[in-house]
C-alpha cells in the first residue's frame, strides 16, 4: 500500500506566528503536530505518495527509509484515525 | 504572567433565531436587535483576535446568518488568516448566502438538525418545514465542496433515534457529525425535567456512537458530548475558565464561556471599550476562576484538578449557588446527590416544553 495522503476536508496546516509553532485547523478542532509530524504534514500536499514522502525525509535528515517509514505510517495512521488526514 | 493566548474567539453574533429549541443554551433574557454590536466594532474585535493570537473564530448565536453583515465577518476574519466555522440552524442558508459565505473564505459549517423525523424536527423547533430547509442547506454546503458537519441536540424524545440521526449524516455526506446531549443551561435547563434522558438511553446512545465510530473511522469524525447528570466527573469545561476560549456576546460583553453571565458579582468587560490583550490578560472576570488558587476541597487538593478544572462554574452556582463549589457533576462533590435527584424527578415528568420565545422587535442591522 503506497497511498497519496491529503488532508481531511476542511483542515488547513500553517504557521501561526504568535506562538511560532506549525498548527493544524481543522473543524471545532485544532492539533498541535510535534516536529516529526510538522515534518510530515509540510510534505502532505495530495500529490506526494507515501514512498515519495519516506523518501524526501530519508534524505534530507540523512535516516534509513526503513525506520522513517515505520514512523510515517504510524503518524499518518493516528491522524487518519483522528480525522485529520485521509489515506 | 502572560498567561498563554485563547484558541478560540467565539462570537455570539446575535440571539435572534428563526427556531424556538427548548434546550436552546441562550439565556432566558435574549439580548435585542438594538443591543447588539454594530459591524465596525465587530471587525475591530477580528483584527484584536488575530493580533493576539486566536486561531479559529466560531460565528454562533442564536442564528449568525440573522445578520446581514455576517458573510462581510467571515471575509474580515478569512483576511485575517483566522479559520472561520458558522454554527447554523440552515433554515436561511439559501444559494445568495451560500454563494456571499463562500466569496468570504469561508472553512467549515455547522448545521443542526433537532432531529432525523421531519415532523418531530419541526416541532422542536417550532418551525415548519425547517427538516426540508436544513436538508437543502445541507445539500448547498456539499455541493459548494465545503466540508460538512451535523449537529443534533440529544434529549429523551429522540435518544433512540442515533443510529439513524448518523445514518443520516452519512447519506448528507457529512465529514464530521455531533451527538451532543442537552447541557443544561439557559432554556436547557428550565425544561431539564423533561429533556434528560433514563440511564439506559444514554447507553444505548453510547453504544451507537461507538458501533458508528468503529465502522466510520477515517471517513467520518463523530464528536460526542455526554449529559453531565449520569456522570462520575465533569467536563473540563471550556478546557478550563479562561484557557482556551474567549465568548463575545451579542452586546460586546467578553466572557470566558456563553454561560457566565449567570453568575453574580461579575462585571463583564466589553469589547466596546476594552482591547482583547487586556480583557484575556488582566480582567478580573477572566482572572477570576482561572487556574487552580481559587478552588477549595474537594477540588484543591484532586489530582484531577488541572484536567477538569473543578468543573463548570455555571453549573456550581445554577444547581448549588455557590460559584467557587466542585462541579456537583463530580462524585467526589458533598453535593453530588442533586444529579441523581434531577434525574428522578424528571423519571415521572411529562414531555411538555418551553419554547425559547422570540424577540419581536426591530431588526437593525
Ligand atoms: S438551539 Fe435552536 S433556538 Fe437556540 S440558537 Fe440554536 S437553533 Fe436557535
Ligand atoms: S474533586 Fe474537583 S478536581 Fe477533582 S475530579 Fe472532582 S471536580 Fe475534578
Amino acid at each position: 500500500m503506497n497511498p497519496v495522503p491529503r488532508l481531511s476536508p476542511g483542515h488547513k496546516f500553517r504557521l501561526d506566528r504568535v506562538r511560532g509553532a506549525w498548527v493544524l485547523l481543522g473543524p471545532e478542532r485544532m492539533f498541535v503536530p510535534d516536529e516529526h509530524a510538522t515534518e510530515v504534514l509540510k510534505l502532505i500536499d495530495g500529490q506526494r505518495d507515501v514512498a515519495a514522502i519516506v523518501a524526501d525525509l530519508a534524505a534530507r535528515f540523512n535516516a534509513p527509509s526503513e525506520a522513517i517509514r515505520i514512523d510515517v505510517d504510524a503518524m499518518l495512521a493516528d491522524l487518519s484515525a483522528r480525522g485529520a488526514v485521509r489515506l | 504572567m502572560t498567561p498563554p493566548p485563547p484558541l478560540g474567539l467565539i462570537a455570539e453574533l446575535t440571539h435572534r433565531c428563526p427556531l424556538q429549541c427548548p434546550y436552546c443554551s441562550n439565556p432566558l433574557d435574549l439580548e435585542r436587535a438594538a443591543a447588539e454590536l454594530d459591524t465596525a466594532t465587530w471587525l475591530r474585535v477580528l483584527d484584536q483576535a488575530a493580533e493576539i493570537g486566536v486561531l479559529q473564530v466560531h460565528l454562533t448565536g442564536g442564528e449568525p446568518l440573522a445578520r446581514r453583515d455576517c458573510s462581510e465577518l467571515v471575509a474580515h476574519a478569512s483576511a485575517n488568516g483566522l479559520y472561520t466555522n458558522l454554527i447554523t440552524s440552515g433554515v436561511t442558508l439559501d444559494d445568495r448566502a451560500m454563494a456571499a459565505l463562500l466569496a468570504a473564505g469561508i472553512d467549515h459549517i455547522q448545521l443542526s438538525f433537532q432531529d432525523v423525523v421531519a415532523s418531530e424536527n419541526d416541532r422542536f423547533g417550532a418551525s415548519p418545514n425547517a427538516f426540508a430547509k436544513k436538508q437543502a442547506a445541507a445539500a448547498r454546503i456539499r455541493q459548494a465542496g465545503l466540508p460538512l458537519t451535523l449537529n443534533f441536540v440529544i434529549h429523551r424524545a429522540n435518544a433512540g433515534r442515533v443510529p439513524q440521526m448518523i445514518a443520516m449524516a452519512e447519506a448528507l455526506g457529512a465529514d464530521r457529525t455531533e451527538i451532543a446531549h442537552v447541557q443544561y443551561y439557559g432554556w436547557g435547563l428550565v425544561n431539564r425535567a423533561a429533556l434528560l434522558p433514563t440511564l439506559d438511553q444514554l447507553h444505548a446512545a453510547t453504544e451507537a456512537v461507538d458501533d458508528a465510530r468503529a465502522r466510520l473511522s477515517g471517513r467520518m469524525v463523530i464528536d460526542y458530548v455526554v449529559p453531565d447528570y449520569h456522570a462520575a466527573r465533569p467536563k473540563a469545561c471550556m478546557g478550563g475558565w479562561a484557557q482556551r476560549f474567549m465568548n463575545i456576546s451579542p452586546a460586546g460583553r467578553a466572557m470566558p464561556c456563553h454561560a457566565a453571565e449567570t453568575l453574580p458579582g461579575f462585571t463583564f468587560p466589553s469589547v466596546r471599550d476594552v482591547p482583547l490583550s487586556d480583557i484575556w490578560n488582566s480582567s478580573d472576570a477572566f482572572l477570576r476562576f482561572r487556574g487552580t488558587a481559587w478552588m477549595k476541597e474537594p477540588c484543591r487538593s484532586c489530582d484531577r484538578r488541572e484536567v477538569d478544572w473543578g468543573g463548570c462554574r455555571c453549573q456550581a452556582f445554577a444547581l448549588l449557588g455557590d460559584t467557587h463549589a466542585t462541579d456537583p457533576a463530580c462524585e467526589l462533590s458533598p453535593d453530588h446527590g442533586v444529579m441523581q435527584a434531577a434525574v428522578t424527578e424528571s423519571e415521572g415528568a411529562a414531555g411538555a416544553y418551553v419554547f425559547r420565545k422570540p424577540r419581536k422587535d426591530v431588526v437593525l442591522s
